[in-house]
């Protein structure tokens, strides 16, 4: 899609966009293609010379189980972040759309976490199950189970879970509510004269419909939980207790500024954009084909 | 709602309920402890507010955490400052951009467009270590410069205000051409006004965003001078094997969520046009 109508000026367009590109040359380009080039470079102890390893960096690393390990980590995290805040939010907007009239004041009441930043979510989680002062957690202890998610790597991961899914219910909550509420009412009372209940109607005529929704936001859903939980995983866990909660960005922010590996970290870089942009193109996917739907 | 079954009705109004409260609760525990006083919460789990709030907060406004070495009121205008500055950053840099691209032909004009478009693709958190050395090397460290400018690149904004200024009538341009207008006239006169909502709608999203940056911050600020609320509750945690001011860090935690959820309860149909619209 092109404009007919344009202003005619040489300088002009390249004084406006300079901003943007300024700003993206030296704070996205430069620094994503340092990574590429650290990422082939090897150090040595004194950080004084450095050699060029070609990819025994990606090579260490898909050899170490410890990043293996984070690797499977961070997919059980994000999938399980997705999965929770998925279900919980489709639930709820289901719930919301049949309930017409008090729809908008459950919207209110439901989309306001989003405000909430990740790392304050933390903070918020952490209070109620901090095995010393944690109302949840003193619970959870009376009625017999060994609550400690300093020393339970399974706890941990269910706290970090909870934690980092808590306010993206509200994000898809608000997008489902809105994919619920553009089907014609016409088919669903259609299906229901033909004497399809709420459960069958769901399955068979509203889920299909929503699809393109679901779609959309597991992609959403799984970039969040990789990228955006840094906060979720700091303020909770640190990563720990030994190594159980340590998902991919937050290794590369340890071995980056706390164990100064700038190899290995560089080569992590470059494999969580890979990460990134097979997710965006899946994304840009799926926006194309429902231009055309 | 087709059928009218007093039981389905039930069933529906108390999920909702549930889900409701399920939400709010982690918040509304932590408004109860920041009202109690720290040997209250430490000793029971209250569950109703106290009467140390005003109290609470104070200190932590005026005296602040003894940890941290700022007060809550110094770093929540380091907060406003970083938010603001990358809300009117992004905002300032995107409308050029989108018109510089919407409205001229120039050469290179794709290859800028591909060029904002890849800033999509990399969060700061996977080019971590090397966007650091640039903001050092750039003398950009405890400066408010850096906490802001590094993060006013934006794609979806830029796209945002493609995708409406495509949708300008050609007739308007024309128009302002025979009468023989400039283009910033054009730009400012008629199509700044046309974008109030679109504008309106990307500064709740992005006031979020920047208030809630963590990770950036994190790394470039170590002078207590320039360190956000966020950064700050973080540092109130800290403690080793010292007792942690619950009471002061639920007072700032709560401190910390009200500008950005006071944003979307006041501002919720920009707030949803917002989301919907960027998520294009």
């Amino acid at each position: 899609m092109e404009k007919r109508v344009v202003f005619r000026n040489k300088i002009l367009p390249y004084v406006l966009v300079a901003p943007q590109i300024v700003i993206t040359l030296v704070f996205f380009i430069w620094p994503a293609s340092q990574a590429l080039y650290q990422s082939v470079l090897q150090e040595d102890a004194f950080g004084t010379a450095s050699s060029l390893v070609w990819l025994d960096n990606f090579a260490d690393l898909f050899r170490s189980q410890e990043y293996l390990h984070s690797f499977r980590v961070t997919l059980i995290f994000s999938f399980s972040v997705a999965g929770l805040a998925l279900t919980a939010a489709l639930l709820l907007a289901v719930m919301a759309d049949r309930a017409i009239r008090s729809a908008t004041a459950y919207k209110t009441l439901i989309i306001w976490p989003y405000a909430v930043a990740p790392v304050v979510a933390g903070v918020l989680w952490y209070f109620l199950f901090n095995p010393t002062i944690g109302m949840l957690a003193f619970f959870l202890r009376k009625v017999g189970v060994p609550w400690n998610p300093t020393l339970n790597g399974g706890q941990a991961m269910i706290l970090v879970i909870i934690a980092a899914a808590w306010r993206e219910v509200s994000y898809n909550f608000l997008f489902f509510l809105a994919g619920l509420q553009a089907i014609p009412h016409s088919f669903i009372e259609a299906a229901a004269i033909d004497g399809a209940g709420p459960w069958k109607r769901f399955w068979t005529i509203v889920f299909p419909l929503l699809s393109p929704t679901v779609f959309f936001l597991i992609v959403v859903n799984l970039v969040y939980a990789f990228f955006d939980t840094f906060g979720v995983i700091h303020a909770l866990t640190r990563g720990g207790p030994n190594y159980a909660t340590n998902i991919l960005v937050y290794k590369v922010f340890n071995d980056g500024f706390i164990n100064l590996d700038l190899g290995g970290s560089a080569a992590q870089s470059v494999i969580l954009m890979a990460v990134v942009i097979t997710l965006t193109v899946i994304q840009f996917r799926f926006i194309e084909r429902k231009v055309h739907y | 709602m087709l059928e009218r079954r007093p039981l389905l009705i039930f069933f529906t109004h108390a999920v909702l309920i549930l889900g409701a409260l399920v939400m709010a609760f982690p918040i509304y525990v932590t408004f109860v402890a920041s009202t109690h006083t720290l040997e209250a919460i430490s000793k029971s789990f209250p569950l109703l507010p106290g009467s140390h709030l005003v109290e609470n907060y104070l200190k932590a406004l005026t005296v602040g955490p003894q940890n941290v070495g700022a007060t809550v009121a110094t770093m929540m205008v380091n907060s406003f400052i970083m938010a603001i500055g990358i809300t009117f950053g992004k905002i300032a840099i995107s409308l050029l951009a989108a018109f510089a691209i919407v409205y001229f032909r120039f050469p290179l004009r794709m290859v800028f467009f591909w060029m904002i478009f890849i800033t999509l693709m990399l969060p700061v958190e996977v080019r971590i270590l090397p966007t650091y050395k640039v903001a050092a090397d750039l003398g950009m460290l405890n400066s408010r410069a850096g906490l802001i400018f590094p993060l006013i690149a934006s794609a979806t904004a830029t796209f945002l205000f493609r995708q409406f200024f495509m949708t300008v009538p050609d007739e308007l341009c024309e128009a302002h051409r025979i009468d023989g207008g400039s283009p910033m006239q054009f730009f400012f006169d008629i199509l700044l006004p046309m974008s109030r909502t679109s504008i309106a709608a990307l500064f709740v999203i992005l006031f979020i965003y920047g208030w809630n940056q963590y990770l950036w911050p994190l790394l470039i600020t170590s002078d207590e001078k320039y360190y956000t609320l966020l950064i700050g509750i973080k540092r109130m945690l800290d403690v080793g094997e010292g007792q942690a001011e619950w009471h002061i860090i639920m007072a700032s935690t709560i401190l910390a969520m009200l500008p950005p959820v006071l944003v979307v309860i006041f501002m919720q149909k920009q707030f949803v046009k917002g989301m919907t619209e960027t998520e294009k």
